[in-house]
């Protein structure tokens, strides 16, 4: 199957793909011979799900788990802290919904 | 990456006294606590070179000084390093005495307000039995500010004369040690100049060189794929032990490297983090686990180990991008490949720093400080291979004597804080089959 020039896959095991440039919202991509209308825009380097994915599963980048979904995630969805969390350590942010989590609380 | 250069001897070096060579042959003014800072600084300023002036709009107005572009043909560079802790700690102590007989040091002034706890006249002692010429001026006992600012820049002038007479000799791209470093990460580092800079650590390691890579706290995830690359089997239990050690530190920390433009670059997490950086350190055998201030005994490639032992101390193991460089100049890198996507501007004090950088909008916005650029991968212009090739070529050219950006701009970064280390396990080193080029002092 061709990959969008658009996307990087970096390991054949991945469920994640990487914007190789921005992509604006409703842009249409082909991922795995389906066409898919982005609903929100993808900055350069940032990950979409390359399938459909249901909250706890893992998310693999270069063959490698980067950790889990929070919640259901649609293909072709943006995926960042919004919905994927580390099976390491709290991610910090600057989102107060998604707030660095000290050490009182883990 | 076939058509690399063959002759063996194509660097230039200047001959230490400890078999070593370096491609710099810098004064390094060291101050010995922060009371002695801003004298020091001045002494330094007086043989700082200085950046053209711009107007308002950046063109220049006048002649930067940088006009030898070639370091063999140049006055020696005056750098500024230090430590500003009064109590003592071995570890500042080992990385100023590394540091002061590094290969790319070739003369040393220290400068003591007089009552710190840096044991000065250990130092001055090793750095005068390298044969360097060396003084420390105590500002207590030489009349204060203006007079000490005065012997010390008169030192330097000397010292600059002295330095000035050698001449570099042949250098083998085996007695050469790289480091690498990646800071102002995005989701490109991983993708374009991270693997580049692993392909060059695996050409230059197929050559004889010895090449680092470090930031264990940014290798969590990664420890069971290090460990299936270790040269021997009780040196990758030595890996996983030394990344659980970074993990366990950053989870008491609360947070790990991870900073927030690294999620508005499109990481999410640490893991994730950590694969890119990971993949600076090619596709060689690991060789061996040093710690800052262990030099390696041989070529190969080295995962320097940063995270202090024992209970945290001291706060952050690495308090910014600098810290680990300069832990990487005290293992004897000659030199520092520095990847980065959002884009950091930073050079160092005693070794050059070459900023390879990811991402294409960056190098545009930011060309000015760039050495490479790896983001053309993205833009389908250049293979992964095509840009290892480069960095490679500018790593022999620096080690020839040509400038960085980030040197040509005046970039001497040093930071040094308190940290606590235990000495290197067994098996962490391997044994060196010949008879050894590098001594460990």
């Amino acid at each position: 199957m061709t990959l969008d020039p658009r996307l990087l896959l970096l390991s054949a095991d991945d469920n994640c793909l990487i914007a190789a440039s921005t992509l604006a919202a409703g842009t249409v991509l082909e991922i795995e011979g389906e066409a898919v209308a982005l609903a929100s825009t993808i900055a350069l380097g940032h990950k979409l799900a390359r399938r459909a994915l249901a909250a706890g599963d893992k998310v693999l980048r270069y063959g490698a788990p980067i950790g889990h979904v929070t919640r259901a995630v649609a293909k072709g969805e943006h995926l960042h802290t919004h919905n994927l969390e580390s099976d390491y350590l709290p991610t910090y942010t600057f989102d107060a919904g998604h707030a660095y989590v000290g050490r009182d609380e883990t | 990456m076939n058509e690399l250069p063959t002759d063996p001897a194509l660097l230039l070096g200047y001959p230490r006294s400890d078999g070593r060579k370096g491609i710099r042959n810098v004064v390094a003014v060291a101050y010995l606590v922060e009371c002695a800072h801003h004298v020091a600084r001045e002494i330094v300023a007086q043989f700082a070179p200085r950046l053209a002036e711009t107007d308002d709009d950046g063109a220049a107005v006048a002649e930067a000084d940088f006009d030898e572009i070639n370091v063999h043909d140049a006055a020696p560079d005056v750098h500024l390093i230090g430590f500003p802790g009064c109590y003592p700690n071995a570890y500042a102590q080992k990385m100023l005495s590394r540091i002061a007989t590094h290969p790319n040091v070739g003369a040393v002034l220290f400068v003591s307000l007089g009552c710190e706890s840096m044991d000065k006249h250990h130092l001055v002692e090793l750095v005068r039995e390298s044969g360097r010429p060396v003084e420390v001026l105590t500002i207590q006992e030489t009349g204060g500010t203006r007079s000490t600012i005065a012997r010390g820049v008169e030192w330097v002038r000397r010292a600059r004369r002295t330095l000035g007479a050698m001449r570099p000799v042949p250098m083998r791209l085996d007695e050469l040690i790289v480091g690498t470093v990646c800071g102002g990460s995005d989701s490109t580092s991983g993708i374009t100049a991270n693997p580049a800079v692993g392909r060059a650590f695996d050409a230059m390691i197929e050559r004889g060189a010895a090449c680092v890579f470090e930031e264990t706290g940014e290798l969590v995830g990664c420890e069971y794929h290090m460990k299936s690359r270790a040269a021997r089997p009780e040196l990758g239990d030595a890996i996983v032990a030394c990344v659980e050690k970074a993990a366990r530190y950053y989870t008491i920390m609360g947070h790990g490297s991870f900073a927030v433009g690294n999620a508005d670059g499109g990481l999410t997490t640490q893991e994730e983090k950590s694969l890119g950086a990971y993949a600076k350190s090619g596709a060689s055998p690991i060789v061996g686990i040093v710690k800052p201030g262990d030099i390696p005994p041989t070529g190969g490639l080295y995962l320097l180990d940063v995270v202090p032992d024992g209970e945290p101390r001291f706060g952050f193991p690495n308090i910014s991008d600098n810290a680990e460089i300069g832990e990487l100049i005290a293992c004897g890198c000659h030199l520092i490949l520095f990847t980065t996507g959002r884009g950091s501007v930073v050079g160092s004090a005693v070794s050059p720093v070459v900023k390879i950088c990811a991402n294409p909008a960056t190098y545009r916005n930011l060309s000015g400080d760039m050495d490479i650029d790896a983001g053309r991968i993205l833009e389908g212009r250049a293979s992964l291979d095509d840009v290892g090739r480069e960095i490679f070529d500018v790593t022999v050219a620096l080690g020839r004597g040509a400038r960085s950006k980030s040197e040509m701009l005046g970039h001497q970064e040093f930071i040094l804080t308190y940290k606590a280390f235990e000495p290197i396990g067994p098996g962490c080193l391997p044994i060196a089959s010949v008879s050894p080029v590098r001594v460990i002092a």
